[in-house]
């Protein structure tokens, strides 16, 4: 299907009904991503990335644009169910649950939500944001060996031994000596009946991958840029762990002092100190040079802030360390600047300018939640 | 060509399975229009599904988006459609291909009795395209009933209109149009095709006739004095302003469309795809006034002819299967399927056992009425002659009953703003029946009615709401006077109450208003 075919030509495919759905279905795409008629995007009933995230599987909303009729509204109204249970009870879900019967037939409020797995999660995601496919950076030359029962061999180790196999063995044998009998069929193998289990060992090449999550939490940072916060970093995680047989997260959060801590404390820490990213930076660094030697690995550090920093010096400091530590080692560096109302977000500004020509530096301002596909898309579309 | 020009004829062991079947039906005492199986590829079936079950409509998005949410619903693994059938005559239903033996005869029987519901139930009435409207008497029909209802021609041609409009005036001018018109889809009434109201008189024609002069009963002596002169001059002046200040329309309407095509300023473009919203809208109304009747009728049908007579040993674990899954509830769902299919067994049950009449109301010894069985056998004549002349309103208030909510756990839930979630609010029969009933009167939907176009004497067109309890949900209604206004051209205003207050809500062209209103 084309969108940008000439208004003749799709008038003509509609009268002779050629490609009628596809047509309309581009219409509903565009629609969707705002493209035409903006005054529809507002029914658009999305509202969340995620609707509920279970154990391996999230749902997400379908979009679904309502048209606006005389209704009632839809607390007042509720319904007859069947089933069940006493008066005050929960009912789950509002109107209908997906999963049977004819999806969605009738319209209404409710969001239609869908039950994916995490890899087609990442496959819609990457279809809808159209991101392209992570090169590998070509430095996983190292490999990782394991071990592979794959065959069977006459010597080995009793705790190996295979006993279908020896049973097979030593019952050929007695048969075909005459030795079995069938009325007392006791089977007792030699030596030579004994068969053992062997391996091969398999050297596999591995691209390993680390995101190092960076996250201010000064006072400026409040609940909403930390929602912001999370809600990105799942779809990265998603997306990069999509792309890499091991994926590993590592988070620091800092303020004037950095430290690392694990995925339930970064995105619940309040502080209330100042803010000296290159704190942050510099344990960034330090983890580099420790764990994920540069070779080896992917490294994709990603930064969260405001965009206020203690002073120009720390910002200089900041660049130093990214030059001379940080940017050899990576694929990318990705900065996202959330909005806040105490922040002045100079600091993405600062980069801006000192990376301009770089183009494994990323930068990206998130202005709210809606904002955050726009985002993801900066980050990772890039393809690195 | 179309890609529906493909072959979709059905194989010869399906046309056999068919003929069968249809054998079958007419055995029962089924009644059925000529059915044409089709059978579809999956995305051949979302797409016709998508355009609600036709293979040519006029184009729009949101055909799209139901095509979107089918297909992706059925790349999921989450539903997948199994039966599709037209009210047309003759009847199209859809297979899906690559369905199991088992399922496809699970269909076919189930079409049948949607086909049989579509050509005997009353509402259906309304789509003959060949009867003199309005039908006064719904049952009285033809010897050889074979009545116009060629629907996929109709709801093609209505594609090749809209298009040729597209095609002049390019496609998002339209589309925001049908928009527009479809915001007001539901300002119809269900009941036209059916009341015998009179013909509009000729306004030029009665200005001749004298007012009638009201006057006080009197014996003649008294005359003078129970009516002076200056009384009846009082009298006439009154009669004659209040002759003046006639309104329009004289008595509230509620098939707003239709006025807006008679009344509206119009261009000729948007007054033809007004036209095409509100004959398709009439055209779907049958089908939302008996879902529960209707798919609880194929239901039945389905269940019986295939455990009678279709199924072989082998088969009756798949039938099971999917016949569970078409009568699943679960909770803070009502399942039409269910209930219809549990309300016809019942009926039947009852009918055979003589439990109707005086005599059965007036028991209130439970034991005898748990015993009481007259050997009447009359269930299958009720069931036929239910499914005739019912709706799902009729249907609900005559048969629901205290036992049958009991046996079948039905319940009523709404929203709790203390615990911000929707719970289980009671099982009392009243209750049930009553939600029940409101949410199938007028498809839950409010009832809204023109009452004034020449409000305050500039042009405004004046709605009202009929308020029953529901406010009208705030944002919503805003986008529809919007679209009205596009309509009407002039400023729109519908009364209505808010927090059970009377507010006018108002749109201008520019401006939102809500201001209290006196009655």
């Amino acid at each position: 299907m084309d969108p940008q075919g000439t208004p003749e030509l799709i008038a003509t495919c509609y009268r002779w009904a050629i490609l009628k759905i596809d047509q309309d279905h581009g219409r509903f795409r565009q629609i969707v991503r705002g493209k035409v008629r903006e005054n529809l995007r507002k029914y658009i009933s999305t509202g969340e990335l995620v609707g509920r995230k279970g154990k391996d599987v999230v749902s997400i909303p379908i979009p679904q644009i309502d048209i606006p009729r005389f209704k009632f509204g839809e607390k007042q109204t509720g319904g007859v169910g069947q089933g069940d249970g006493n008066p005050g009870d929960p009912v789950n879900g509002g109107e209908q649950a997906p999963g049977q019967g004819k999806a969605g037939k009738d319209g209404g409020d409710h969001i239609l939500e869908v039950d994916v797995t995490m890899d087609e999660l990442a496959d819609i995601l990457a279809e809808e944001l159209e991101l392209p496919r992570i090169e590998d950076k070509g430095k996983s030359k190292i490999s990782n060996a394991h071990d592979k029962y794959s065959g069977i061999r006459r010597v080995g180790p009793e705790s190996l031994r295979h006993f279908k196999r020896t049973y097979r063995e030593a019952l050929r044998r007695m048969i075909s000596s005459g030795t079995f009998k069938p009325d007392t069929p006791v089977v007792v193998p030699f030596p030579d009946d004994k068969r053992y289990r062997s391996w091969k060992t398999i050297h596999e090449p591995v691209a390993n991958a680390v995101i190092i999550y960076m996250m201010d939490v000064s006072g400026s940072m409040g609940d909403e840029q930390k929602e912001i916060v999370r809600i990105e970093s799942f779809w990265i995680d998603m997306w990069l762990t999509r792309q890499y047989k091991g994926l590993e997260s590592r988070f620091i959060i800092h303020d004037a002092v950095a430290r690392e801590v694990d995925r339930e404390t970064f995105f619940h820490t309040r502080e209330s100190g100042g803010t000296m990213i290159s704190s942050a930076y510099k344990l960034c660094a330090q983890l580099i040079k420790q764990h994920y030697p540069a070779p080896e690995w992917n490294i994709y550090p990603f930064h969260f802030s405001d965009g206020d920093n203690w002073s120009m010096d720390d910002t200089l400091a900041c660049v130093e360390i990214m030059k001379k530590d940080i940017l050899p080692a990576s694929n990318m560096f990705a900065y996202g600047q959330v909005e806040s109302p105490y922040g002045s977000g100079q600091f993405i500004k600062d980069l801006k300018e000192h990376f301009k020509s770089d183009e494994r530096v990323v930068t990206s301002e998130i202005r709210d939640k809606d904002a955050i596909v726009g985002s993801i898309r900066d980050f990772l579309g890039k393809g690195k | 060509m179309s890609k529906f020009a493909l072959n979709t004829a059905l194989p010869r062991y399906l046309r056999q399975e068919q003929d069968r079947v249809e054998g079958i039906a007419r055995a029962y005492g089924l009644d059925f229009f000529p059915v044409v199986f089709e059978i579809l590829k999956y995305d051949q079936m979302n797409e016709i599904a998508a355009y609600g079950g036709f293979p040519s409509r006029y184009p729009h998005w949101r055909f799209g988006m139901e095509y979107e949410q089918l297909a992706k619903s059925y790349e999921y693994g989450l539903s997948k459609i199994y039966e599709m059938v037209i009210n047309n005559n003759p009847s199209y239903a859809y297979l899906l291909e690559g369905n199991s033996l088992t399922e496809q005869k699970l269909v076919m029987s189930h079409v049948l009795g949607h086909v049989d519901f579509f050509k005997n139930n009353f509402c259906f009435r309304a789509t003959d395209l060949d009867a003199p409207k309005p039908i006064l008497d719904p049952m009285r029909r033809r010897e050889s009933y074979n009545p116009d209802r060629r629907w996929i021609d109709r709801l093609a041609n209505h594609g090749s209109r809209v298009a040729r409009h597209i095609e002049r005036q390019g496609i998002n001018k339209i589309e925001s149009f049908v928009d527009h018109c479809l915001s007001l889809e539901n300002l119809i009434d269900p009941w036209a095709p059916f009341s015998g109201r009179a013909v509009q008189e000729d306004p030029a024609k009665e200005d001749d006739t004298p007012l009638p002069q009201p006057r006080l009963k009197a014996r003649e002596y008294m005359e003078d004095f129970i009516n002076p002169r200056e009384y009846m001059e009082a009298q006439k002046k009154k009669a004659e302003e209040k002759k003046a200040d006639k309104r329009f329309p004289q008595s509230p309407e509620r098939d707003v469309l239709k006025f807006l095509l008679d009344n509206a300023p119009l261009d000729r473009w948007e007054r033809d795809v007004l036209e095409v919203i509100r004959d398709e809208a009439y055209y779907f109304v049958p089908q939302k006034q008996t879902k529960i009747m209707n798919e609880g009728w194929a239901s039945y049908w389905h269940s019986r002819m295939m455990t009678e007579k279709l199924l072989d040993a082998s088969e009756i674990v798949d039938y099971a299967d999917a016949n569970a899954g078409v009568m699943a509830t679960s909770p803070g769902r009502f399942n039409p399927y269910k209930v219809g299919v549990e309300l016809y067994r019942y009926v039947e049950e009852r009918w055979n056992k003589g439990q109707f009449g005086k005599e059965w109301e007036e028991c209130n010894d439970l034991d005898e009425r748990r015993n009481w069985d007259m050997k009447l056998g009359l269930g299958r004549k009720k069931i036929f002659e239910v499914r005739s002349l019912y709706n799902d309103v009729t249907f609900i208030d005559e048969f629901l009953t205290p036992e049958f909510c009991v046996a079948h756990k039905l319940y009523t839930f709404g929203f709790s703003g203390r615990n911000d979630r929707f719970e289980i609010e009671s099982r009392q029969f009243k209750e049930v029946k009553e939600k029940l009933l409101f949410q199938l009167t007028n498809f839950g939907d409010p009832y809204i009615r023109v009452i004034d176009a020449n409000y305050q004497n500039r042009g405004e067109l004046l709605l009202t709401h009929e308020h029953m309890g529901g406010d009208l949900r705030q944002d919503y209604a805003k986008e529809t006077l919007t679209a009205l206004v596009r309509i009407w051209k002039r400023p729109v205003a519908l009364t209505t109450k808010l927090e059970q207050k009377p507010v006018m809500l108002r749109f201008d062209g520019t401006e939102q208003t809500v201001t209290p209103y006196r009655t």
